[in-house]
């Protein structure tokens, strides 16, 4: 019964859908107050409906209803509950009606958190984000119902992908999501600016925030993934450019374009065309990652089903969303004309090179990304795309972008000087490149490169320092500084924090794989590893043989690392469980390979890490979506631009 | 300057860093690209001499033999096959009679070296390539029973 709720729920969710989106738009182009009002009932409809449907998929889970298939199919009666909550978003099924939840969810905030919006602005948007629900819904019931019901019940279930069985499902997906399904909103906001054929500063000051908690999310889903394969899979990556990782990296890159594109059309009313079309190509990009991730044309973790009816319907899906946006643009793109002039030294030219970048590096991503399958589509051979083209072409785009990040967050806008701007961060720039150069000789053999990065780094640093300092002391109450401000430094300097670990990382990580018996050591960057032991220890839903290995450094015991290797009883699957000993400057990390069968003493495979500053990377992921949130939270978002909002709107107040 | 010349300037200058970095972009791309080759394909000789590539198919039925950490084995598409070798860690999933997928180079000797082996995620998952493989030799195979 209670599934059938839940699908239930989905269909009539449907109906609520398509109704909200035609008549929000049809009500906003013919001016229908009384239509447009229904936009934030129905969306918060909407909402409640996703949440039921949510919650009767996770109640069949709960249940263990092995009556459902999706759920014969990803859990079992010993999984445990955490596992069994998690496990609804463990498939292809119910990843998507999560999907679909969270992009209620984003709904429900726009519903919400729009209060200063006029109502034809709120109607039009939420029209938008319905209309894409419609789609999902769609591609929901027609090919990927996770309710359907199994004729001959089975007694037990298939159990959870053992390597899905750890928190970084529970976290993981729901971020990630939020963050790709946030991208809509944005897009959302540029449809109904075309629509509405306005797009000023006003239009670019309400989207702002949306576009960048979705950058939040997703920035935050980014580094939970990269952290949860650095420790689950055992091979010690934190980014291995597969297809899927790329997938989620491209919104990414293409929104930290959009965020500080809004920038620009917000204080100076530029860029409203590359705005627009920026907003276009992220959230099409997401659905992209959509079409990657599920249509099954990747070999990945995330591939979970193959159905080439699943890949064509999103692919059409894709077609007609970016067919469709691109068409209203070029439609209406005669109206969004930028005006006003900047100079070739102003903090807009910086801002735009920076952009130009930012999407020249997506570009070669998605090269990278789609080359082998569109090979593959043509049947011109099977072929991929190796990691070092990925780091090959991709630092040298970025080290300019932290260049000019500094430079442009100095620079003023309209209008500045060369020696103006040297003479503020010419100094500074001496000191770093000092600083930069000496650095890596504490760390290890020395490399331009590294030299280069942390030049960068220490630069963007201390030059983020200096002006809050002088902000600091031109201010006579550091209240009146708005938050945006702090927001834009500490998202920069947790760039240039993450670059540190990356840089550190790549430069000096060293790796061992060895044989080990019990008594054995091996030594990796100066720490001894001794195996004192291997014993069988039982689990919920596994056996593990558990290593004892004891980490030294110079004769000093630090810890012991109890590294795990688990038997799955429901699949026979082995998974590696890793040992990580986490300092602020390094970690050590063990994982136990096979046992080796070869000689009479028992001997197992070991692969031995030592990872200087890897922590950095996730710790700065961290700082730049804490910049993000606090910027979003900015006080003037929320004020009400009084002239903006029609003196005949009624109920602004929902 | 007047603003028109300012803008051809703007706008030379993009096309030129554009122009700057398609084309490392593009040699980058052109160096790194790693092309796949069934069993059938190696032994017809068709797979590069001194080029990474892969191979896919199916781990023979007991053809995996260790000697500390380097693991032999014999990938096959059940038509022919390719003797491989890897030394590290294999991945979890690594069983006879699965599927595979192996990135490596040919030895001096014209033994297949892997220096990666790729995990498929799922017991039940097969990679495509090597199911491509497998279906390619078993249509040859049809083929050649048919004449």
């Amino acid at each position: 019964m209670i599934p059938e709720i839940g699908h239930f729920a989905l269909i009539l969710a449907l109906f609520v859908a398509l109704a909200l989106g035609t008549l929000g738009v049809i009500g906003g182009q013919q001016g229908r107050a009384d239509w447009m009002a229904l936009a934030r009932p129905g969306a918060q409809a909407l909402w409640l409906l996703a949440v039921i449907s949510f919650g009767c998929l996770t109640y069949a889970f709960f249940t263990n209803d092995f009556s459902v298939s999706y759920v014969a199919q990803h859990s079992n009666t010993k999984l445990p509950d955490i596992y069994r909550i998690a496990g609804v978003w463990g498939g292809h099924e119910g990843s998507l009606l999560l999907w679909f939840v969270m992009l209620c969810t984003w709904m429900m905030a726009v519903s919400l958190f729009s209060r200063q919006l006029p109502d034809v602005m709120v109607s039009r948007v939420l029209a938008v984000l319905a209309l894409v629900a419609v789609g999902f819904l769609l591609f929901m019931l027609i090919t990927s119902n996770p309710f359907l019901r199994l004729s001959e019940i089975p007694a037990e279930g298939r159990d959870l992908n053992p390597l899905l069985q750890d928190p970084g499902l529970v976290f993981h997906p729901p971020m990630l999501y939020m963050g790709y399904v946030g991208m809509a909103v944005p897009f959302a906001f540029s449809i109904a600016a075309l629509l509405n054929g306005r797009l000023d500063a006003a239009w670019a000051r309400w989207t702002r925030p949306w576009a960048t908690a979705a950058w939040i999310c997703l920035t935050i889903g980014i580094a939970m993934g990269s952290w949860w394969a650095y420790y689950e899979l055992g091979w010690g990556g934190w980014w291995f450019w597969d297809p899927v990782e790329n997938a989620s990296f491209l919104p990414w890159l293409v929104g930290s374009a959009l965020i500080h594109s809004l920038a620009v059309t917000e204080k100076r009313g530029l860029f409203r065309s590359w705005t627009i079309m920026l907003s276009i190509i992220g959230f099409s990009l997401s659905l992209l990652g959509t079409f990657l991730v599920r249509s099954g044309v990747l070999t990945s973790v995330h591939a979970f089903a193959t159905d080439p009816k699943r890949g064509v319907f999103i692919l059409l899906f894709l077609a007609a969303v970016v067919g469709g946006s691109l068409a209203l643009f070029a439609a209406r793109s005669g109206k969004v004309r930028s005006g006003g002039a900047f100079a070739l030294v102003s903090r807009e030219t910086f801002l735009l090179i920076n952009n130009v970048l930012l999407t020249t590096a997506a570009a070669a991503v998605l090269l990278g990304t789609l080359y082998p399958l569109i090979v593959d589509a043509l049947n011109l051979g099977k072929l991929s795309v190796g990691p070092p083209y990925f780091n090959a072409v991709f630092a040298p785009i970025m080290l300019p972008v932290l260049f000019f990040m500094v430079v442009g967050s100095f620079a003023r806008w309209k209008n500045d000087s060369v020696a103006e701007l040297s003479k503020k961060l010419g100094p500074v720039a001496a000191v770093s490149v000092l600083l930069g150069c000496s650095a890596p000789f504490l760390a290890g053999p020395w490399s331009w490169l590294v030299a280069l990065s942390l030049s960068l780094v220490f630069w963007i640093i201390l030059t983020s320092l200096q002006h809050i300092y002088r902000q600091l002391k031109s201010t006579t109450n550091w209240k009146v500084i708005p938050l945006a401000y702090w927001g834009m430094h500490m998202a920069h300097i947790g760039i240039a924090i993450c670059v540190v670990g990356i840089t550190m990382v790549k430069a000096y990580e060293n790796e061992k794989d060895v044989r080990m018996a019990i008594g054995d050591t091996v030594e990796v960057a100066g720490y001894t590893f001794r195996l004192t032991n291997i014993s069988e220890v039982p689990g919920p839903n596994y056996t593990a043989d558990r290593g004892i290995v004891e980490l030294s450094k110079d004769g000093k015991v630090l810890r012991t690392l109890e590294p795990e290797k688990r038997t799955y009883f429901s699949s026979s699957m082995p998974m590696t469980e890793t040992a990580i000993d986490s300092k602020l400057t390094r970690d050590v990390y063990v994982a136990l390979g096979e046992r080796l069968t070869d000689s009479a003493t028992p001997a197992w495979a070991m692969r031995v890490y030592y990872k200087p500053f890897v922590t950095w990377i996730w710790g700065g992921c961290l700082l730049m979506a804490l910049g993000g949130a606090l910027a979003a939270l900015d006080r003037r978002y929320r004020r009400k631009a009084a002239a903006t909002v029609p003196t005949h709107a009624k109920g602004v107040a929902v | 300057m007047k603003p028109r010349h300012k803008r051809a300037a703007i706008i030379i200058g993009a096309l030129a860093a554009l122009g700057i970095a398609a084309y490392f972009v593009l040699n980058a791309f052109q160096s790194n690209l790693v092309f796949f080759f069934s069993p059938t394909q190696v032994a017809a000789g068709e797979a590069p001499k001194n080029r990474t590539f892969r191979i896919g198919g199916l781990v023979k039925e007991g053809s995996v033999k260790r000697d500390n950490l380097t693991v032999s084995f014999v990938v096959t598409d059940t038509s022919k096959d390719v003797p491989t070798t890897y030394t590290g860690i294999l991945p979890d999933l690594f069983k006879e009679g699965k599927g595979v997928v192996a990135q490596g180079k040919f030895d001096a000797d014209g033994k297949f070296v892997a220096t990666e082996v790729l995990a498929k995620h799922d017991e039940n998952y097969m990679p495509p390539e090597a199911k491509a493989a497998l279906d390619q030799a078993q249509i040859q195979k049809t083929i050649k029973s048919l004449k």
